[in-house]
């Protein structure tokens, strides 16, 4: 096409402030959108999100690292201490050895870990091991936690422990372990964090003279990355990152099959007249009357809810949309214009000045209709994802909120979860309205104000 | 009567301003135009000629740059007269415009007597009765029977609906009348009748003329004085005698030559190149890169010499202390 | 291509396009099967144009001399009659043959800017005809591109291939659609209005353009206009429309000298060359409106405003061709 167009309308559009930050944040999400598949692989993050052991290290419904950073940077990390950096004393005995494990760490945040785990890990044991747990606190204080036979592959969720609550005066494991004492009572009291160095003290009696034993005590933080968790300890940032291509994909894929599709209907109805423009204008009637929302949860409901299947029955009921319509006004006069009578004068075939002659007249005026376009699509994806008819596999934005829906986030304080989709959701609007309004004052001379 | 001058144009300036930067519309035009006489601004497309309509009927654009200069009718500096002021007291009343595309501006749903008599009703307060006869006389002395009064606009043709803007603009009888490229859209013949009706009208009425054309013959149909505008500015200002005749300017003389003529063998002769731009137009005589006798002081801008009564040009050449040879 | 040396004496007389009772009419919208009415665009005209030959087409908006045009160019079929180029009939022409027919006619509209698609360059404006009848060698295609400028004065072609129709003054504009309509070396050029939206100083170079083209090529010229005053030099013979009908026809220097026929007659005397003396003198103007196409005058189609107008055969009877003076031809019954 022009490019002397096409570079007269950039020099025009540098001028709308407004164009070019949406420039900004349209790049921004489109760099994003490149980088998630090369970071996490398509197959790596749908196993992921579906749910795996790689997400146990992380806490449950932990808020992001920012908003700590935003409320004072109190907020305790999760902390891992594992065996293999801890002074293990080993003595060995006929038939076995003796481990002693001082699993410590230091802890001075301005709250209370979320959750307490111990994973212990003790693989080719005929027999299995033998543990005893004792817990060493700042101010001398010891305390014994239990004796325990070790798997395979153990998890001691000391969180858990109702005893060891009971033992703490009603106070959870998590809190009650690392709390001053004295500060838990009275009814008003607010358990205060002892800061210094704790010890958890594992005592194992190992019945093999080569097998190995691990152990990790993972005190869950109460903030995870830049996104935060959800309630199955899922990474947020996994889900947000990948719902960027996703997102953009699925606009631009529907808003181009949408246009092109109804642009040439459009221009072919013009050009052709009679019972072929006819039957076009009845089939648009008709279709702009169908719901296109109830349509597609009938779809997602009946058949699946794959976006690949959201995304065809989205275009196929976009083609005989009111956009013919709109294109049918504005090619109407063109198809009188001298030139295209000119073009059949020399013999130019009927699909020839539909598309090189029809269209592309047109064309600079649909640019700003097709990329504010793009973002409601993008938002039709989203709230389908919402309603639960969200991809089956695919970690989206809309899914994302769909699960804080579910788990009551803005209830339970989580905001985050709600937040940070829908604010990539209103970023992606911004951005392309934004330039998309710009566009619409370059290629449309009436609107532009001189 | 004729003697009395009726509108006084002082160094009129107009630039808009547009992306491609300002374009000089209007560059400095200055004329007197007297009662009862008929002024033809003749020019190409986008020398600024209806810009010098739209500025003397202050229809400016919004985006005007630059206005200049200074317009008295009737010793009234309508220029600087307040809006309300300029609609109550010149509008209609002492000056009409008629464009070429007026006959689309009708009101479609009004009869065309009610709208040619509405400036009577709305001006001077005229009751229905008395305004309508008023617009049935001007019909007929602009040429349309008087059964028209009553019809839509559709139901009249091109022709007859110009008539009616005619008749508008005369109803109120304004010492002046702006008539901007009137005919251009009409037939032949059409033509030939609407340029009739405003040459009875001048006799009639005395009514004083500004008739903007970019052709030739037509100009000749009316004016008594022809104003040759050339790239914003006027380059020669005759009476029309002088001007078909044996005009002054370079540009004069080859305009007339390139018009083809129903009733003279001599073939028509081109004027080579284009026109230069409003938006950056040349620096000197702006006529100088398409003029065969182009000299060293055409690097400069040329002032309106005097060559007669009433007789001005625009052109080097007609400096007392001019090379001999070439003009008119 | 043909060129004048490669002509026939004979062929220069055979016509290369005729138009026998040729009849162009729109029908408009019906209801059901109830017919509201037709325009009639082209209504009866016959004519032969030989090989070579400028002829101009002369009339007011509305007498069908655009319909015309596009009936000769087939885009519109005629409603009865039937055009015949090089002794073939248009009717018959289909696929190829059509195709064929189209790169034999060249086509020059009134509004230059309109005629060019605001987005395609000159070089594609120019390329497209050739894309269309085939041309595929890109080489070849460019060089007759920069043929078809260079023929058209407008040099040197590099300074305009790169431009967009917006870039180009008016007068240039048309020389890109008279390139165009040159490019595919058709043997008839129809130039509907071609000057009438230019500068008065254009308006010479483009005639002058098309008239020492249509010389040096041979073509035959049909120039279409509603302006008397500028066929003189530049087309040998005139044909003059009215609703639809030819009613004068002559060599040019005959009818502007010796206008036979009513119309003709006030047609030319509406008409005014540049002169001071034309401000004071009123143009006798036939009374009435044009015709209208919907329900036209019955027999001759100029008798309610004719001055010379007899009741009872003007108004009953066609009037048929007469040649009141040599070569010249009028319909009207005052010549009987």
């Amino acid at each position: 096409m022009s490019g002397a167009r096409w570079r007269e309308g950039w020099r025009e559009l540098r001028r709308y402030p407004s164009a070019l930050l949406g420039l900004a944040i349209i790049a921004a999400l489109v760099a994003l959108a490149l980088y998630t598949p090369i970071a996490i692989p398509y197959g790596e993050a749908l196993a992921k999100w579906r749910g795996s052991e790689a997400w146990q290290g992380n806490p449950v419904n932990a808020a992001p690292l920012w908003l700590d950073r935003l409320t004072g940077g109190e907020a305790p990390r999760t902390l891992v201490v594992a065996s293999e950096t801890a002074p293990v004393e080993e003595r060995a005995f006929a038939g076995g050895r003796r481990l002693r494990i001082p699993l410590a760490f230091d802890f001075d945040a301005g709250d209370f870990p979320s959750e307490l785990n111990l994973f212990l890990h003790a693989p080719g044991h005929e027999q299995p091991p033998f543990a005893r747990l004792s817990w060493q606190t700042p101010d001398g204080r010891e305390l014994a936690l239990g004796g325990y036979r070790i798997g395979a592959r153990e998890r001691i969720s000391l969180s858990q422990d109702r005893a060891l609550e009971r033992r703490l005066g009603g106070l959870v494991p998590h809190i009650g372990l690392l709390a001053e004492p004295g500060t838990a009572e009275g009814p008003d009291a607010e358990p205060r964090v002892l800061p210094g160095r704790y010890t958890l003290l594992l005592d194992v009696l190992v019945f093999d003279e080569e097998a190995a034993f691990d152990a990790e005590l993972v005190l869950y933080g109460r903030v995870h990355g830049i996104a935060g968790t959800d309630h199955q300890r899922r990474d947020l940032s996994l889900a947000l990152m990948w719902g960027t291509p996703v997102a953009l994909a699925f606009g631009l894929l529907a808003a181009v099959g949408t246009t092109v599709t109804t642009l040439v209907i459009a221009a072919v109805g013009v050009w052709y007249r009679g019972w072929v423009d006819a039957t076009i204008q009845r089939l648009t009637e008709v279709n702009m009357i169908l719901p296109i929302l109830p349509i597609l949860v009938m779809v997602g409901t009946l058949y699946s809810t794959s976006i690949w299947l959201m995304l065809g029955v989205v275009v196929v009921l976009g083609i005989f949309s009111a956009g013919i319509k709109m294109y049918r006004a504005m090619l109407l006069p063109i198809r009188e214009a001298p030139y295209i009578e000119a073009a059949q004068a020399y013999g130019a075939s009927n699909g020839r000045i539909v598309l090189r002659y029809l269209i592309p007249r047109i064309l600079p005026v649909l640019i700003p209709t097709f990329v504010t376009l793009i973002p409601t699509f993008v938002f039709l994806e989203a709230s389908l994802a919402v309603l639960g008819l969200g991809d089956p596999l695919l970690p989206t934005w809309g899914k994302v909120l769909n699960d804080a829906q579910s788990q009551s986030a803005l209830y339970n304080g989580y905001y985050y979860w709600v937040v940070s989709p829908a604010v990539l959701l209103m970023l992606t609007g911004l951005g392309f309205a934004m330039l998309g309004f710009a566009l619409d004052r370059v290629f449309n001379p009436r609107l532009r104000s001189l | 009567m004729r003697d009395r001058t009726l509108l006084r144009v002082e160094a009129l300036e107009l630039h808009y301003q547009t992306r491609r930067g300002a374009v000089h519309a209007v560059d400095g035009v200055s004329f007197d135009l007297c009662q009862g006489e008929a002024l033809v601004v003749l020019g190409e497309s986008g020398c600024g000629k209806s810009s010098l309509a739209k500025a003397l009927m202050r229809l400016l654009p919004r985006n005007v740059h630059h206005t200049a200069g200074r317009v008295t009718l009737d010793g009234i500096d309508i220029m600087t007269l307040p809006d309300e002021r300029f609609r109550r007291e010149v509008q209609w009343s002492r000056m009409a415009l008629v464009m070429q595309a007026s006959m689309n501006a009708l009101n479609p749903v009004v009869r065309v007597g009610e709208q040619v008599a509405e400036p009577l009703r709305v001006l001077r307060g005229w009751p229905r009765g008395k305004a309508l006869a008023r617009a049935a006389e001007v019909f007929e002395l602009v040429g349309v029977s008087t059964d028209f009064l009553a019809r839509y606009p559709f139901e009249l043709s091109g022709g007859m609906r110009q008539r009616a803007v005619l008749a508008m603009a005369l109803v109120a009888e304004p010492a002046l009348v702006i008539l901007d490229e009137p005919t251009s859209a009409l037939d032949v013949l059409t033509q030939a009748s609407i340029m009739n009706a405003l040459k009875r009208v001048k006799r009639e009425l005395g009514t004083s003329f500004i008739l903007i054309t970019h052709d030739v013959a037509t100009s000749s149909e009316l004016g008594d004085r022809v104003a040759l505008m050339y790239a914003g500015q006027f380059v020669e200002v005759a009476d029309a005698a002088r001007f078909f005749t044996a005009p002054a300017h370079p540009y004069s003389q080859m305009l007339m030559a390139s018009v083809p003529r129903l009733r003279q063998r001599a073939r028509p002769e081109a004027i080579p190149g284009e026109p230069p731009s409003l938006a950056a137009p040349p620096g000197g005589c702006r006529y100088a890169e398409r003029c065969p006798y182009r000299f060293a002081r055409c690097a400069k801008d040329p002032p309106a010499f005097r060559l007669g009564e009433r007789h001005r040009a625009r052109c080097w050449l007609h400096a007392d202390d001019a090379p001999a040879g070439g003009g008119a | 291509m043909s060129s004048p040396a490669d002509l026939q004496p004979e062929d220069a007389k055979a016509p290369l396009i005729a138009a026998r009772d040729l009849h162009t009419w729109f029908e408009l919208r019906r209801w059901g099967f109830l017919r509201v009415g037709a325009v009639r665009a082209v209504d009866g005209v016959e004519f032969a144009l030989a090989a070579g030959e400028a002829v101009a087409f002369v009339g007011e908006s509305g007498c069908g001399k655009s319909s015309l045009a596009r009936t000769l160019l087939g885009l519109h079929r005629p409603t009865r009659g039937e055009v015949r180029f090089a002794g073939r009939s248009l009717g018959d022409l289909e696929g190829r043959a059509l195709k064929a027919y189209r790169a034999e006619v060249g086509y020059v509209q009134q509004d230059p800017y309109g005629a060019l698609p605001p987005f395609l360059d000159v070089r594609r404006i120019l390329a497209e005809p050739l894309i269309v009848h085939g041309v595929r060698d890109r080489a070849e295609r460019e060089r007759r591109i920069r043929a078809a400028l260079e023929e058209v004065r407008l040099s040197p072609a590099e300074a305009y291939l790169g431009q967009f129709p917006h870039m180009l003054s008016g007068g240039q504009q048309q020389r890109v659609v008279i390139a165009r309509a040159l490019i595919l070396a058709p043997r008839l050029l129809i130039a509907d209005e071609p000057v009438s939206m230019l500068d008065a100083s254009v308006r010479v170079e483009i005639l002058e353009l098309l008239r020492r083209i249509q010389r040096e090529r041979g073509l035959t010229l049909a120039f279409i206009t509603h302006d008397l005053s500028t066929v003189r030099h530049y087309a040998e013979r005139i044909f003059v429309m009215y609703a639809g009908r030819v009613v004068e026809s002559a060599p040019v220097d005959d009818l502007l000298d010796h206008p036979q026929h009513p119309y003709t007659q006030a047609l030319l005397a509406a008409i005014a060359d540049p002169d001071a003396a034309n401000a004071t003198r009123l143009r006798e103007v036939p009374a009435g409106e044009p015709p209208s196409l919907l329900h036209p005058p019955a027999a001759c189609r100029f008798h309610p405003r004719c001055p010379h107008f007899m009741a009872g055969l003007c108004d009953v009877e066609d009037p048929p061709d007469f040649e009141p003076r040599r070569d010249h031809r009028s319909a009207c019954w005052l010549h009987r």
